[in-house]
């Protein structure tokens, strides 16, 4: 590996394109999820455990705190989800213009705000 | 100089290629459980469904693809944020210390995932 290649320029000092946050965003969320496993295993093994265990995981899951946390997991994850799906997509070839990573960046935070009211209307 | 000693597979080129497949792994079984839990389940169809054992071993190589995925993931966060170039040693040290946290973590949630899918 070669000692002097370049470094990351100061992000701190320059506006953010919307592919930037759409960037940002996919990592973020990732960081989430990965703390969010967590609390899902947690859920896999209450559902699995016994019928009392399911019974108190659907109980708790009533709770407008519990929903607003699932929301947010899921909102997470269908953003990383569908930014995941954008690098798939341009790692094909398509869409690797300025135009087309714009578009696709707008693409997947619109996408995700859709689904989310869904997945929120879907649990309340 | 960040070396690819902590990186998943050792090379950024498996690491590449690892994260799309293991990304797409997760998302189908993601897609799988909303569409086992879409039409709502009780106890006894949601055990019936991880009795069976190609849900067992779909559910084990999502976790295992989830521990390949945060651990590539992850890595190139914390190795483009907490550097030695931008905090010093304490990059170095908060790094490293965090990737062993993130890895006992993950570790953690594979053996607590097989524990769920053959011990009850």
């Amino acid at each position: 590996m070669k000692d002097n290649r370049p470094v990351n320029l100061d992000i701190g000092s320059m506006r953010l394109p919307i592919t930037a946050w759409a960037s940002i965003t996919h990592r973020i969320t990732g960081v989430i999820l990965f703390v969010a496993m967590g609390f899902l295993i947690w859920g896999l093994d209450m559902s699995l455990r016994s019928a009392d265990s399911f019974a108190f995981l659907a109980e708790v899951l009533t709770s407008p705190l519990a929903k607003l946390v699932f929301l947010g997991i899921a909102a997470a994850l269908i953003y990383h989800s569908l930014a995941g799906v954008k690098h798939l997509v341009m790692d094909f070839g398509i869409g690797e213009s300025m135009e087309g990573g714009t578009l696709a960046a707008r693409l997947v935070i619109v996408a995700t705000i859709v689904l989310t009211v869904l997945m929120g209307v879907w649990i309340w | 100089m960040v070396t690819s000693v902590t990186s998943f597979g050792r090379s950024g080129l498996s690491d590449w290629l690892l994260q799309r497949v293991s990304g797409v792994i997760l998302l189908a079984y993601f897609l799988f459980i909303l569409a086992a839990v879409a039409g709502g389940v009780d106890y006894a169809s949601w055990r019936a469904l991880f009795d069976q054992v190609w849900v067992k071993v779909f559910s084990l190589m999502a976790l295992l693809s989830l521990a390949a995925h945060a651990w590539i993931g992850l890595w190139s966060v914390l190795t483009d944020y907490l550097t030695e170039r931008l905090m010093g040693t304490t990059g170095n040290v908060l790094r490293i210390s965090l990737q062993l946290l993130i890895s006992l973590a993950l570790f953690i949630y594979v053996v607590w995932g097989v524990q769920i899918l053959w011990g009850y």
